[in-house]
This record gives C-alpha cells, structure tokens and sequence, in this order.
C-alpha cells in the first residue's frame, strides 16, 4: 500500500490531487474556526484566544500555530513569503512555504517583503515597513507572557482577567535590583491597547516598537499550546518599563553589517573560524536587496 | 457608642460620604450545598456550625460592623469561630455565600463591594485594603526579596519609579525595624517575627484605607509582639487607617481596639465598647473567655 501510494503521487502535490486535499490542506469548517478565532482576537487585542489546533504535516512546535493561521487566510492571488528568524532560507521556513505551495494553487511565494500579502515569520519582523494591506503571522512557541511568574493556567488567566499584573512588574522589580538593568531581551512583555500584557513571541527587543501603532494587521498563533491572539493595525504596543529603567532596544556599538554595510538593521553575530564575531544583517531579504541597490554582487 | 451603632446598617441611601470607612452587613459563608435548616440547626445556642441535615459547615453568618476612619474593631473568639473567613470574605480571597460590604472610598460606600466584577474587586484589594495573614507565608513570596514583596503592592497601585519606589519600601521597612542592609534578602531566610514585620509592611505599602489582621502576633514572642503592637498603635494614631483585627489574645484586643465583636460558632454572640465587654461580659461565652484569660 504504501508503496503504490508513493509511486501514485510522488509528491505532496500529487498527494493532494490523488486524495483530494482540500485547498490550503485544512478542511473548511477548520479554516472556519480558526478564522472565528483571529476575528476574536482582533476584537480583544492581546487577548489569548482557545483554538483547536489541528495535526499538520509538520510537527507541533514547528510553527504550527502560525502555518495553521496563514492556512486559514490564503486564496488566490495571495503571495506569502515566509521568514525564520528573518532568513527566507531556513529550512523550516522553505518547507512551510512549498507546503503552502502545493496545496494552495494560485498563491504565489517570495522572498520580496513588499510583494507579500501575508508575512509568516517565526522570531522577527522584516525590516521594511509593512502596509496596511499586509498581514503578519507569528509563529509563537510560549504565548502566555505570565508563565514565567505563574506556572498554573487557571491562575493566569485569572490574572488577565483582572488585570492583576503586579507580579510581573514584580519580577522586572528584581531583575533590575539584582542586575542593574532589565536583563530579558526577547520575548520582552509588552502592554496591549492599555490593557492585556502580551508575549510578542519571542522577537527581539529591537522589533517591539515596530509593533507599536503599526499600519498592518499582525496575528500570533500557538499551534502546540492551541492559542492565537492578535494586535490589529493602529493599535498601542508598550513595552512593561520603569520611569528610571526605560526600555531599550539592543545596541550594536557601532558595528555595521558586513555583506550590506547597514548599521541601521537589527544585526546578528555569526562566530567565525578564527573565533571573531561576524555581523550581518538578521532580515536576509533586506540585505540582498541592500546589497543589489548598491550594484555589488550578492555573496553568501 | 453603642451596639446598636456597631451593628452596621447606617447606610446612607442619599449617596453622601459616610462617617464609617467600612460598614458591612449580613455576612455569611457557608461551605458545601446548604439547606434551608442550615442557619437555625447551627450557630452558639445548638453549639455547632455543621448542620445536621445536609452537612454544610457554617463558617459565619450575619456577621455585620462598622467602623470609623482610624478606629480599629477587634474579633475574638475560639478556634474555628469564623474570625479568619470574615477577614478573607473582606479581603477578597473567597467569595462570600450572603451579605454586603461598602468602602467609604468605594463610590462613596453606595455599591457593595461583593457586587464588583473581577477587575473592580481586584483594584479594591491593591488600593483600598491590606491583610496581614497569621502566617507569613501566606503573605509573602517568600522567594522574592523583602523589597520586591513591599514594591508588589506598590506596582500594583501602579508605581512605575524604581528609586521612589525603593524609597517608599525602605522607609516601611525601616518603620518596621527590618534592617534596610536586608532589604534585597529574600524572607525565606529571615526569623518569624521579621518576617510578619515584612508582611505589616507590605499591607501599608499603598496607604491604604482599612487593613485587616489576621491574628497578627500568634506564634511571635512575647517581646517581638510588643514591638508590633507598639507599631500598629502608632500607625493607629498617625494613619488614620480603619483596622479589623482577629485574636484569640484578649490583651491585644485590649490595646489595640476600641470596640470588640465576641464570636461563636459562626456568630457574633456579643458587640460593644472592649473595656465594657471585658469588665462585664453577658454572653456566657464571652465569660468562660474572660473567666479563663484572668
């Protein structure tokens, strides 16, 4: 049997058309569900809302959250471009893109931040500004910012529920007591429309005030931990700061990216063989096209 | 003043600020299904708060007071009596089964305060009120320093300045004679008494208009409670904070209290003037108290 069915089909593709599959693979009344959820989420901005995450052909914890969101949004004509943490190449950002692909004719893929309609991303937000017409997926791993401070669900929800946010403040309190400083760095907590605290999932501080009042739609999904929540376009997204402690995004002392030159990009450190520090830009698509403007060739 | 004015029912329907900083009628709590034999099968005359018919323990019921700004209310009684469910009904840790309770800094005492919702009765807790538990792991996260447990109720009353805010916790603690070098030490690692210290502290930290006691000095030393007691009377005098203090220690409700609610099985058996009560107890109850103390 199971041979007849690879030699059959051959490719997911040829899977899809022998069995079937449905258009963007999850059946409708999936689709349905997790659309009912986003629009709940948009209606509470921050608000983490329960979803039945379904099984996928990749495993849960992989970006299933955020694939099952993009899933639910395509149709002909989209064009999704899918980054891990900021690259296009990473291999789990090339395989939920051909997944993508192949059960969903007439969608287009890129690499081209501004053709996209729909950005899923796992860990960043691309550099170029998006537009109101554009809608970004995350994928999140943890969507309960509480958790580092409560670990039983009943009482975190509680905690949202009213507002009682003092023991994560607490935690910062003494973060700063005994290091001087605020020392998370991604996934810092946030403050959503004045109201519900929010796991931005873990994107780098860098990205969190490109949240803050952004034109375009962003929607977070947590496929293993079965929440999504969202943060519509023109909405506030604060960091959790101190007057005397203010938030600060991650500094790069003057260092510039060395295959575009940029130093106004979020940067990241590659060791190299000689033991140094190799930066380069972290959106991978935003230095090529860095890189192109200039008329110098594109190097690995 | 008289029982008849302990007994709170003084509210005003005009939407005026009231004399009394809290003013609460009718309280009960029962545990488990309750009946309709549940009230009048329990309490001190049958000498039980279980009844009989379906089981359910009857932890207090129509408990009411009121008391004035700076005034502070003492109830006492056995184990068991329903001291501590009042002051948790009070405080929001459980939610009580009848009754009402107004805050005068609550809408001016018009809405009772059982009737909030969740967020309301959340932001009732952080700046309106203050427990000090019996025990002083139930106050405390004894795994965050002594500090960061008084700057809780700070940021909970949205304090966002981490200097004023180390100033605020350092002089409450200071006041509470917790040496400020320990400040960042976490209170697992401190001695009882400093460690209830911390708590009174902690239930002070937002200035806030009624704070209960739980029972405050058992289980310190004699000497140690003489310095808490010595501080809550000077926070008495200079606060001006209502406070409901719990004991079944009648020398501390002869300190610190003006006015004593006495309770039996779930019920307040006698109400009035402390020195009154406990120079000429009625309540045969209230007696056998007094008669065993001296």
């Amino acid at each position: 049997m199971t041979t007849d069915v690879r030699e059959a089909a051959g490719t997911v593709a040829g899977l899809a058309e022998t069995f079937s599959y449905n258009y963007a693979f999850l059946d409708e009344l999936s689709k349905k569900a997790i659309r009912r959820a986003i629009l709940k989420g948009v209606a509470i901005p921050g608000y983490q809302v329960p979803f039945g995450s379904r099984e996928l052909p990749i495993a849960r914890g992989w970006g299933t959250g955020g694939l099952q969101i993009t899933l639910s949004l395509v149709g002909p004509g989209d064009v999704v471009k899918v980054i891990d943490q900021g690259a296009d190449d990473g291999v789990n950002a090339v395989n939920i893109r051909r997944l993508v692909e192949r059960t969903s004719p007439g969608v287009e893929t890129t690499a081209d931040t501004s053709a996209a309609t729909i950005i899923q991303t796992r860990h960043r937000i691309p550099e170029e500004p998006l537009r109101k017409d554009q809608v970004l997926v995350f994928q999140v791993p943890q969507p309960e910012p509480l958790r580092s401070v409560e670990r039983r669900e009943a009482e975190t929800r509680r905690m949202h529920g009213e507002a009682d946010y003092s023991r994560m403040w607490v935690a910062l309190y003494e973060d700063i007591v005994q290091n001087g400083r605020v020392t998370r760095t991604a996934g810092y907590p946030v403050v959503v429309n004045g109201r519900y605290i929010m796991a931005p999932s873990p994107i780098p501080k860098w990205d969190i005030p490109r949240l803050n009042m952004a034109p375009h739609l962003s929607l977070f999904g947590a496929g293993r931990e079965k929440r999504i929540y969202a943060v519509p376009p023109l909405t506030s997204v604060t960091p959790l700061e101190f007057e005397d402690y203010p938030f600060q995004v991650e500094q790069f002392y003057g260092q510039t990216c060395l295959r575009c030159g940029s130093d106004t990009t979020y940067l990241v450190a590659n060791p190299t063989e000689t033991g140094t520090l190799r930066y380069v830009c972290s959106d991978t698509a935003w230095c090529d096209a860095a890189l192109a403007t200039k008329g110098e060739e594109v190097r690995a | 003043m008289t029982t008849a004015q302990l007994h709170g029912n003084g509210v005003d329907a005009s939407g005026a600020r009231p004399g009394w900083a809290i003013n609460v009628d009718g309280l009960t709590k029962l545990y488990g299904r309750g009946c309709h034999h549940c009230l009048e099968t329990t309490g001190p005359a049958r000498d039980r708060n279980v009844c009989p018919h379906c089981q359910t323990t009857v932890a207090c019921a129509g408990v009411s007071f009121e008391l004035r700004p700076g005034h502070t209310l003492g109830i006492v009684g056995e184990s068991g009596s329903g001291k501590t469910t009042v002051l948790r009904c009070l405080y929001g840790d459980m939610a009580p089964t009848a009754g009402t309770a107004r805050l005068r800094d609550f809408q001016n005492g018009a809405t009772d305060i059982f009737e909030a919702d969740g967020q309301e009765r959340r932001r009732i807790r952080n700046f309106l009120l203050g427990m000090v538990y019996q025990h002083p792991r139930q106050g405390l996260n004894m795994q965050i320093s002594a500090g960061g447990n008084v700057a809780e109720r700070l940021l909970a009353t949205e304090w966002r300045k981490v200097a004023a805010i180390r100033e605020r916790a350092g002089s409450l603690l200071g006041r509470m004679e917790v040496p400020l070098m320990r400040m960042d030490d976490i209170p697992a690692h401190f001695s009882g008494g400093m460690q209830q210290r911390v708590q009174v502290a902690k239930a002070l930290a937002n200035g806030p208009s009624v704070v209960l006691l739980d029972e405050m000095t058992s289980g310190l030393d004699v000497s140690v409670q003489a310095g808490v007691l010595d501080l809550m009377q000077e926070l008495q005098r200079d606060e001006g904070i209502a406070m409901v203090v719990v004991s079944h220690d009648l020398g501390v409700v002869r300190l610190l209290c003006e006015r004593t609610l006495v309770m039996k099985n779930g019920r307040v058996v006698e109400g009035g003037v402390t020195d009154q009560i406990l120079e000429d107890p009625h309540h045969p109850y209230t007696q056998l108290l007094v008669s065993s103390v001296n």
